[in-house]
C-alpha cells in the first residue's frame, strides 16, 4: 500500500507543476503585455511601463516562470495587484466559507443520490427507474445558477420558506447558518445529484449481474446480506471516482451560486478579483481548486484501492 | 459530423459497393426508427427545433421588437404583455424568444473545436501508445484539475471578451475530457483482427486511424459531440451570467439574468425566471437527444 501511495503522489505532483505551467501560460504568455491589459489600450506607455516595474511583470519570462512554480510548492501565490499584500491570507477565509457552502451541498446530495441510484437498479427498466434516470440527466444538466434562480423565486420569494441571500447575520447559531445556507446548497446539489445516482445505478447494475452476485445468491445469503457484503463495496466504485472528479466542478459552480445569493466566499473573491483584473488572486484560485481537486482524486483512488484489493495489486506491479 | 441520423452524402451518391452501402443505410435507418420510438428524444428534438425556429425567426414573430421597443418598466405579467417587461420596459417574451441566438452559435462551435482536437488527440494517444501517450495523458489528467469555469473566467480576463474567445476557451478546455473518452474507445479497437490485417497490409499508421480505426469509433464520438454540445451550452450560459460570456445588448439568456437578479427579492421575477426557464429547456433538450442517443448505439 505504501509503494502505492508513493506512486501516486509522485504523479500527483507532475500533475501539479503541469497544472501551475498551464495557468502560468494563461496568465503570462497569453496577454504579452500585463501592464497594457490592466491599464487598458487608451493608458499612456509610461504608466504601463510604471505598472510593469512596479508588479515584476517586466522581468524575463523564464525568471518568472521559475518564481510562479516555486510559490506553487512553497505555498506562496504571489501578491495582489489591488492591494499588493499576498493572496492565499486574503483567499483563507472564503476558501473556508466555500468549502461550508460545498461541504453542506455534498451532505445533502451524496446519501440521497446513492439511495436513488441503489433503487433505481434493482428496479431496471421498471418505470421507477427511467422516472429516476430522467431526473438524474434532467438534474445533472440546468446549470446552479439557473436552478439557483428558480429555487429563489419559487421557495424564497412567492412561499417565502427561506431566505434569498445567504450570508447569515453575525455570530448566528449553527441552525440559522443552515438555514440561509440552504438554498445556495440545494442548487449545487441538485447539479450534482444526477451524475452520482447514474453512476451508483450504472455501477450496481454491472455488480449485479455479475457471477459472484449470483453465488451469493444461491448459496443462500439473504438480499441483505448480499447487498453488504458483495454488491455495494464494488458497485460504489465508479462513484466514488466521479464523487471526487465533481468536486472540480462543483467549485465552478460554486461562483455562480454565490453571485445569485451574494455570498462571500471563493467565487465572490474570483468575480471582484477579474473585474479589477488582479491576475494573481485568479491564478492563485485556479491552482488551489486544481489541488483541492488533485487531493479528493487522490482520496478516491485510495478508497477504491482499499474497496478493491485487485486494483491495489495491479497498481503496485 | 456524419450523424446516425442522416445517411451519409456518400451513399447516395457514388455507391460503389451496393450490397454494404445499402446495409449500411438499412442500420442506420434502423437506429433512426429505434431513436423515433424514444419520447425522450422526440421531445428533446422538438424543444430545439422549437428554440432554433425562433432565433431564426427573431423580430418577424416576436410579438414586440425585443430590443427598441420600450414601454413601462417591470410590468408584470398580463397586461398586454405576456410574460411582463424588463426594467427598461422591453418585451420579456419577445426578448426570450430571440435569446437564444448567441448561445446557439457560440456553444455548438466550441463543442465542434473541444471535439475534432479531442478526437484528433485521442486517436494519436489510443493508437501510438508509447511515449506520445504517457506524456499527453498527464497533460491531460492536468488539465482534468482545472476548474474549467475558473480557467475560462481568467483566460477571457487576459484576453478581453469575445465570442471568438469564448468558443476558444470552452473548446480547449473540453478537448482533454473528448480525448479521454475517444482514447478508451480506440485502446479496445487497436486489439482486433481488423487493425492488425491493416498493418501487415502495410497500411501506415494515419491511413489505418482515419480509414480503419475512426470509423469504429465514430458511435462514441457522436455520442461524445451531443453530451459536448450539452456542456456548452451550460459553460458558455455560466460565463454569460459571470459577466464574461456573451455581451449586451444581446438578448442572451443567461446575460438577461445577470442583468435582472437583483431585482427578484424585490419580488419582480419575471424577467429572470423566463430566461432562466429556457436555458433549462435547452440544456435538458440537448441531454435528453445524447442520452438518447448514447443507449440507443451502445445497445
Amino acid at each position: 500500500m505504501a509503494r502505492f501511495i508513493g506512486r501516486r503522489l509522485l504523479l500527483s505532483l507532475v500533475t501539479l507543476w503541469l497544472l501551475a505551467t498551464i495557468v502560468f501560460i494563461i496568465a503570462n504568455v497569453l496577454p504579452n503585455d500585463v501592464g497594457r491589459t490592466i491599464l487598458g489600450p487608451f493608458a499612456p506607455q509610461e504608466s504601463v511601463d510604471a505598472l510593469n516595474e512596479k508588479l515584476g511583470t517586466n522581468r524575463p519570462i523564464l525568471v518568472r516562470y521559475v518564481d510562479q512554480i516555486r510559490g506553487v510548492f512553497t505555498f506562496d501565490y504571489g501578491d495582489s495587484f489591488v492591494n499588493g499584500r499576498p493572496v492565499l491570507p486574503q483567499l483563507a477565509d472564503a476558501i473556508g466559507r466555500s468549502a461550508k457552502l460545498a461541504g453542506l451541498a455534498l451532505i445533502i446530495t451524496i446519501p440521497v443520490a446513492i439511495m436513488a441510484g441503489l433503487y433505481a437498479a434493482r428496479r431496471r427498466d421498471r418505470p421507477v427507474d427511467r422516472a429516476i434516470v430522467l431526473l438524474g440527466v434532467t438534474s445533472s444538466s440546468i446549470p446552479e445558477f439557473v436552478t439557483g434562480t428558480i429555487l429563489v423565486v419559487v421557495v424564497g420569494v412567492q412561499l417565502k420558506l427561506l431566505p434569498v441571500l445567504a450570508t447569515p447575520p453575525r455570530n448566528a447559531d449553527i441552525l440559522t447558518q443552515f438555514r440561509f445556507l440552504l438554498l445556495p446548497a440545494l442548487s449545487m446539489a441538485i447539479v450534482y445529484f444526477g451524475y452520482i445516482a447514474r453512476m451508483t445505478r450504472a455501477g450496481t447494475i454491472e455488480v449485479l449481474q455479475a457471477d459472484y452476485t449470483r453465488t451469493a445468491a444461491m448459496k443462500g445469503l439473504t438480499t441483505a446480506q448480499t447487498m453488504r457484503r458483495h454488491v455495494l463495496r464494488n458497485a460504489l466504485i465508479p462513484t466514488v471516482a466521479v464523487i471526487a472528479v465533481q468536486i472540480g466542478y462543483l467549485f465552478g459552480g460554486i461562483i455562480a451560486v454565490e453571485k445569485i445569493f451574494n455570498y462571500n466566499g471563493m467565487g465572490q473573491t474570483m468575480l471582484s478579483a477579474a473585474q479589477r483584473k488582479d491576475i494573481p488572486m485568479l491564478t492563485a484560485g485556479v491552482i488551489i481548486i486544481g489541488v483541492v481537486y488533485m487531493v479528493a482524486t487522490l482520496i478516491a483512488d485510495l478508497t477504491i484501492a482499499w474497496m478493491n484489493p485487485r486494483i491495489r495489486l495491479d497498481a503496485e506491479r | 459530423m456524419d450523424l446516425p441520423a442522416t445517411p451519409s452524402p456518400l451513399a447516395r451518391v457514388a455507391p460503389t459497393t451496393p450490397g454494404a452501402t445499402s446495409e449500411r443505410t438499412q442500420a442506420r435507418r434502423e437506429t433512426l426508427k429505434v431513436l423515433l420510438r424514444r419520447p425522450a428524444f422526440i421531445i428533446g428534438c422538438l424543444v430545439m427545433i422549437g428554440w432554433i425556429i425562433t432565433a431564426i425567426l427573431g423580430q418577424r414573430i416576436t410579438p414586440y421588437d425585443p430590443f427598441n421597443s420600450f414601454s413601462g418598466g417591470h410590468l408584470p405579467p398580463g397586461s398586454g404583455h405576456l410574460l411582463g417587461t424588463d426594467r427598461l420596459g422591453r418585451d420579456v417574451l419577445s426578448r426570450v424568444m430571440v435569446g437564444s441566438r448567441d448561445v446557439l452559435v457560440v456553444a455548438p462551435l466550441a463543442a465542434i473545436v473541444g471535439v475534432v482536437a479531442g478526437t484528433l488527440l485521442g486517436l494519436v494517444m489510443g493508437f501510438y501508445r508509447g511515449l506520445i501517450d504517457d506524456v499527453l495523458s498527464r497533460l491531460v489528467e492536468a488539465f482534468l484539475a482545472l476548474p474549467v469555469i475558473l480557467v475560462a473566467l481568467l483566460t477571457l480576463v487576459v484576453l478581453g471578451s469575445s465570442p471568438l474567445v469564448v468558443v476558444c476557451v470552452v473548446g480547449i478546455l473540453f478537448t482533454p475530457i473528448v480525448a479521454r473518452t475517444v482514447r478508451s474507445a480506440v485502446l479496445s479497437e487497436r486489439q482486433l483482427d481488423y487493425v492488425t490485417a491493416a498493418k501487415l497490409r502495410g497500411e501506415s499508421g494515419p491511413f489505418i486511424l482515419t480509414r480503419e480505426i475512426f470509423p469504429n469509433v465514430l458511435g462514441p464520438t457522436v455520442v461524445e459531440m451531443t453530451v459536448r454540445f450539452g456542456y456548452a451550452i451550460f459553460t458558455v450560459a455560466t460565463l454569460s451570467f459571470l459577466g464574461v460570456g456573451i455581451q449586451p445588448p444581446s438578448a442572451d439568456w443567461g446575460l438577461t439574468v445577470s442583468e435582472e437578479y437583483t431585482n427578484m427579492i424585490s419580488g419582480v421575477w419575471w424577467p429572470t425566471l423566463f430566461p432562466a426557464l429556457a436555458i433549462a429547456s435547452t440544456v435538458v433538450a440537448v441531454n435528453l437527444i445524447a442520452d438518447s442517443l448514447q443507449s440507443v448505439l451502445n445497445e
